[in-house]
């Protein structure tokens, strides 16, 4: 019991001090993170709408595939980019293996199909509810999909902040594709394993309060969001 | 740029009207909904549709304006299809309020025609005044009631100055102050020259504005008549029932 006090007042201490090696791990959390979501934010929020308003072959097929890439093993996705990006792979050219960039392609290959299935389902509810009213005004393909956008703004936001809630925590992938190298690679959740299994106990949770407060703090936002979603405001 | 003006009615110089429905049908997985109707809407007057629920009024409506799929027979404006949609407008049975402001919202169709938003919530202001909604107009379109979101398809409709409106019971949910209001505003777009095609249940709703009727029944025209003659002199014994307020199974 005193040690975890003991580990307590430590991890705080190291985030009042504004540790440089905490701080610079969480910046690297934060960069990684940040980067994978907007750029799969980029393709999986026009891609959940096109999927919405449009009626093609295997759209139903192609709906599925997406629900189901949602639950692709983070580890599994790791070991992908691995294979891509090693010496011998087909992109080892590039030299992308154990860098910041790796463990960007790691995780937006992870939540773009997160993000593209929560924005899929709010513009596909909103449109089967504007439906009417946008072909009885004469709304044009492009301007359906641009008013479908910005009146789901907030469900397109929850989104987002879905795809980032699971990026941030994620270890598995990034690990394995980024190598958790002190003061190039390494971010909250795999130094969080690294440091304890080395007996680091207050750093590793100093390193895990951030993280819950990061966490608490998105789903907070995304709670209120979706709160006032049903409150029929916007 | 062309479609920038369509607002101003400038587009085909050919009225939009008569309307022509010849054995006109309307079909949902095989299963008749309503028909075949034959049916001319003239250029004036206001057609008032009536007939128990269920009995295809709002399947009417929605064949004219186009949202519902013609299954068999004929539908003819005066002008190309194309061109036939962007003058119409359609105020639905229950309201689809968009998650906007209601200035914003009764704004939207103008912003459609690429009118400059300034332009577009100024005149938005003006027709949310004018059905009573001026001290609501930033408020969330959604949290309107009942009776304020009707006001606000109704502004969102006319605000276009269509040649035609379709309107779907738009006073359902009203007082009879609010009713008042409406009819008023009714009575000046059909003095601007907007056409109006309408379904209530209210007899006395019919009774004030109407120029023709046509009663519904079973998914079929019963009777078509001009309105006077319908009150005082209906010709089917279900008409008959329907107006004297009787329960018409
Ligand atoms: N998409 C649909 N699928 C199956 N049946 C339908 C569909 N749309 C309408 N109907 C049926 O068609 C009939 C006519 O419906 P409609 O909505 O036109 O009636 P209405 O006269 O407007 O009634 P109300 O006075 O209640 O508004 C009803 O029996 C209805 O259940
Ligand atoms: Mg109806």
């Amino acid at each position: 019991m005193d040690g975890i006090l003991e580990g307590f007042s430590q991890a705080l201490k190291l985030i009042v001090t504004f540790d440089p090696d905490l701080y610079e791990i969480i910046a690297m959390s934060l960069r990684v993170t940040l980067t994978a979501v907007i750029v799969a934010s980029l393709i999986g929020l026009p891609l959940g709408a096109w999927l919405a308003v449009n009626r093609f072959r295997h759209r139903r097929l192609t709906i599925a595939v997406l629900n189901a890439l949602m639950g692709l093993p983070p580890v599994v996705v790791g070991l992908f980019v691995y294979l891509l990006l090693s010496r011998a792979g087909p992109l080892g050219v590039l030299g992308l293996l154990f860098t910041p960039t790796a463990m960007i392609i790691a995780q937006v290959i992870i939540i773009t199909p997160l993000i593209a299935s929560i924005a899929h389902q709010a513009i596909r509810d909103l449109w089967a509810e504007y439906h009417d009213l946008l072909i009885s005004m004469n709304a044009s393909r492009a301007q359906r999909i641009r008013t479908l956008l910005w009146d789901g703004r907030r469900a397109l936001l929850t989104a987002m902040l879905a795809g980032f809630g699971r990026a941030i925590g994620e270890v598995g992938a990034i690990m394995i594709v980024g190598g958790s190298i002190e003061h190039s690679t390494r971010v909250l959740t795999t130094a969080i394993a690294l440091e304890t299994s080395k007996g680091n106990l207050e750093f590793a949770l100093g390193l895990g309060f951030v993280l819950i407060a990061l966490a608490v703090a998105v789903n907070l936002t995304i709670h209120t969001l979706s709160g006032t979603e049903r409150a029929s405001t916007w | 740029m062309g479609k920038a003006r369509a607002w101003e009615g400038q587009e085909d110089a050919r009225p939009l009207l008569p309307l022509e429905l010849h054995g006109a049908e309307a079909r949902v997985r095989g299963k008749r909904l309503l028909g075949p109707v034959d049916l001319t809407i003239g250029r004036t007057g206001t057609t008032i549709v009536m007939g128990p629920n269920g009995s295809g009024k709002t399947t009417l409506l929605r064949l004219m304006h186009g949202l519902q799929r013609l299954s068999a027979g004929t539908i003819r404006w005066n002008i190309p299809r194309a061109q036939a949609r962007e003058r119409q407008a359609y105020v639905f049975q229950a309201p689809i309020m968009m998650r906007r402001s209601v200035v914003d919202s009764i704004a939207y169709p103008l912003i459609l025609r690429g009118m400059n938003r300034r332009q577009a919530r100024a005149r938005a202001a003006d027709w949310a005044d004018r059905v009573g909604l001026g001290a609501a107009l930033h408020r969330p379109a959604q949290v309107l009631s009942g009776g304020e979101k009707q006001k606000l398809a109704l502004a969102r409709a006319l605000i276009l100055q269509p040649e035609i409106l379709f309107l779907d019971e738009p006073c359902a949910n009203l007082d009879g102050r609010a009713m008042r209001e409406i009819e008023a505003i009714l009575l000046d777009a059909r003095a601007g020259g907007t056409r109006i095609v309408m379904a209530t249940h209210d007899m006395g709703q019919a009774r004030r504005l109407a120029s023709e009727i046509i009663f519904l029944y079973a998914g079929r025209i019963h009777e078509t008549a001009e309105a006077g003659a319908f009150f005082a002199r209906p010709a089917t014994a279900e008409a008959a029932a329907f107006i004297n307020g009787e329960i018409v199974e």
